[in-house]
């Protein structure tokens, strides 16, 4: 693959990770702080970029691990244990990190960080890497993508839910119920998208 | 054999590595150094060791912020005004806020980590705050579900506190709690004995601090007590007093009321006690005493459900019925300054009574137990 077609393949990944095959809306991941945390666009757009951040970057820290500890002593069942250990710490490190040189970031970033040790979108995100066989590269740019497409998905629902405020919802629909509807209508939306690129 | 060692060896090996590096981070990272906290514009410097909370900070350094929830961030109490170095309000601080104190600057002193040199203001009283060390050399059953505890404190210190104030008493880890934790109580003891103070404490079912004082506390064990908190005191003015109390909340007013004996103060004074039955009547006796000693103090208890048959003279009703004809027949109302102890349904209905027969309500003076 010469390096043209190669750049190419990284921006059909992302893309593909973005809209058509975005893990939150077509494949469900990350549900919990996406139903409880969008009630708000800027906490959702804190929340958002703290995903973007935290999964590209355990992501290739994964991708490591994989690589280096996990194939070589023939022992890739034990990814899911050691993914998680490795976002685990990852996210308190840089908790720790932001929050004594950086407090702005910390205000607006950081507070969330531990919303996200528990976010299955991280550790899923992770698994695809393994089961689609990336490469760094290709990983990192699958890891950005699905961030941007979570905090896409995180962004319009808090938008559209800032609008629902107004709006007259029948009483047994109120919260939950009302959201986890426009999840599906957003979901449809999203499924559209299906096969227009391929991220494999 | 090999086939599972090694496997097991790894996984543990990477999160020992990882925690190794956590511990190390934490040190590293999080260690502030000293920072210098100014209380009051200079009233006093604190140099302390940073990266703690700024409530667990100044406990450590004797000054001791009111909090009930233990620095969880919970109760709301331990606001503080931060002039200088906290930083943005957090979202752990905002449900706790009004619009005005936000404008303040007013924080919730266990939510602000002190990462560098901070400006403060607390109330000045705060800085009289002390740690005590008592003997509880006396424990009175006043009723079958409250008594008098009488702490002597040890060290020879005096304790200075107005009339109406209350103190914290510390409970230790027991059977039935494996935290400590601090309750907070009225002082209804005469002023005068500067030695010792006496605590009046109503039994609350399953309470950590009361099952304690009344269950595992023996006369002469120690108490760790600290103190004095509060505004709850009389006014010094000389307009006739309203007081209303309910069960234990008699107990500032019986402080106030010695306070008032010592200085020959010579104020009109009534105070209406409520009560529910018969049973739950108590310092009857003092309080007759108090009447003779203090000519223009009159002593009204109130009985909401009297016995059938009890022998019982006095007035029946809600306490703050019966207040209410007493304001009515008075032609200087507007004069009365209302003070109120005790439960908070009881307190606002009070309030909602005396600002009724026309009591303004900055003239309205109150401590809840809650």
């Amino acid at each position: 693959m010469s390096f043209g077609s190669h750049m190419l393949h990284l921006v059909v990944i992302l893309f593909a990770a973005i809209f058509t095959d975005n893990i939150l809306l077509a494949r469900f991941l990350g549900m919990c702080s996406f139903l409880s945390v969008s009630r708000q666009v800027k906490t959702a757009v804190g929340l958002g970029f703290a995903v973007v951040f935290v999964m590209t970057f355990t992501i290739s820290l994964d991708w490591f691990a994989y690589r280096y500890v996990l194939q070589p002593y023939g022992i890739e069942y034990f990814r899911f244990i050691l993914f998680i250990i490795i976002i685990a710490a990852f996210v308190q490190f840089i908790e720790m990190a932001i929050e004594r040189y950086s407090p702005v970031l910390y205000q607006n970033l950081g507070i969330f960080l531990p919303l996200i040790t528990v976010n299955c979108a991280i550790l899923g995100a992770s698994l695809f890497m393994v089961i689609r066989d990336y490469d760094l590269a290709e990983g990192i740019a699958f890891g950005l993508g699905s961030g941007i497409g979570w905090m896409l998905a995180i962004v319009a629902m808090a938008g559209i839910r800032e609008r629902l405020n107004n709006a007259r919802i029948p009483k047994g629909l109120q919260g939950p119920g009302i959201t986890l509807i426009i999840a599906g209508l957003m979901a449809l939306a999203f499924i559209g998208f299906t096969g227009v690129l391929s991220s494999r | 054999m090999a086939s599972f060692v090694v496997p097991i060896t790894v996984i543990s090996g990477i999160g020992a590595i990882l925690a190794a590096v956590l511990v190390f981070a934490e040190r590293v990272i999080t260690n502030y150094g000293d920072v210098q906290v100014d209380i009051n514009q200079g009233d006093k410097k604190l140099t302390v060791r940073g990266g703690g909370s700024l409530l667990e900070t100044l406990t450590t350094q004797k000054i001791f912020i009111p909090s009930a929830c233990g620095g969880r961030g919970t109760c709301g109490y331990c606001k503080v005004k931060v002039s200088e170095g906290a930083g943005p309000l957090l979202p752990t601080e905002e449900p706790y806020m009004d619009a005005q104190e936000r404008g303040e600057g007013i924080r919730l002193s266990c939510q602000i980590k002190l990462r560098n040199d901070l400006k403060i203001e607390i109330p000045a009283e705060l800085l009289t705050i002390k740690e005590y060390l008592c003997t509880c050399d006396e424990i009175i059953d006043y009723t079958y579900d409250i008594k008098q505890f009488r702490l002597t404190v040890l060290d020879g210190q005096l304790m200075k506190y107005t009339p109406g104030q209350y103190v914290q008493v510390l409970a230790p880890q027991y059977d039935k709690s494996n935290e400590e934790v601090y309750r907070a109580y009225s002082i209804s003891s005469d002023p005068a004995d500067k030695r010792a103070i006496e605590l009046i404490v109503r039994r609350v079912s399953d309470g950590i601090c009361t099952t304690y004082l009344f269950d595992y506390l023996k006369k002469g064990d120690k108490v760790r007590i600290n103190g004095p908190y509060g505004r709850f005191y009389l006014r010094d003015t000389s307009a006739p007093v309203i007081f209303i109390a309910g069960g234990s909340g008699i107990a500032p007013i019986k402080c106030m009321l010695h306070d008032m004996k010592n200085n020959n103060n010579a104020r009109k004074s009534i105070f209406f006690f409520g009560i529910r039955t018969t049973k739950d009547l108590f310092l009857e006796q003092e309080m007759k005493q108090l009447e003779t000693e203090l000519p223009k103090f009159k002593f009204v208890p109130v009985i909401s459900q009297p016995e059938p048959g009890a022998p019982w003279q006095g007035a029946v009703g809600r306490v703050t019925n019966v207040a209410e004809d007493y304001l009515k027949q008075q032609d200087d109302v507007g004069n009365y300054e209302g003070y109120l102890c005790g439960s908070p349904g009881m307190i606002d209905a009070s309030v909602e009574i005396l600002t009724k027969c026309g009591i303004t309500e900055d003239k309205i003076y109150y401590d809840k137990f809650s």
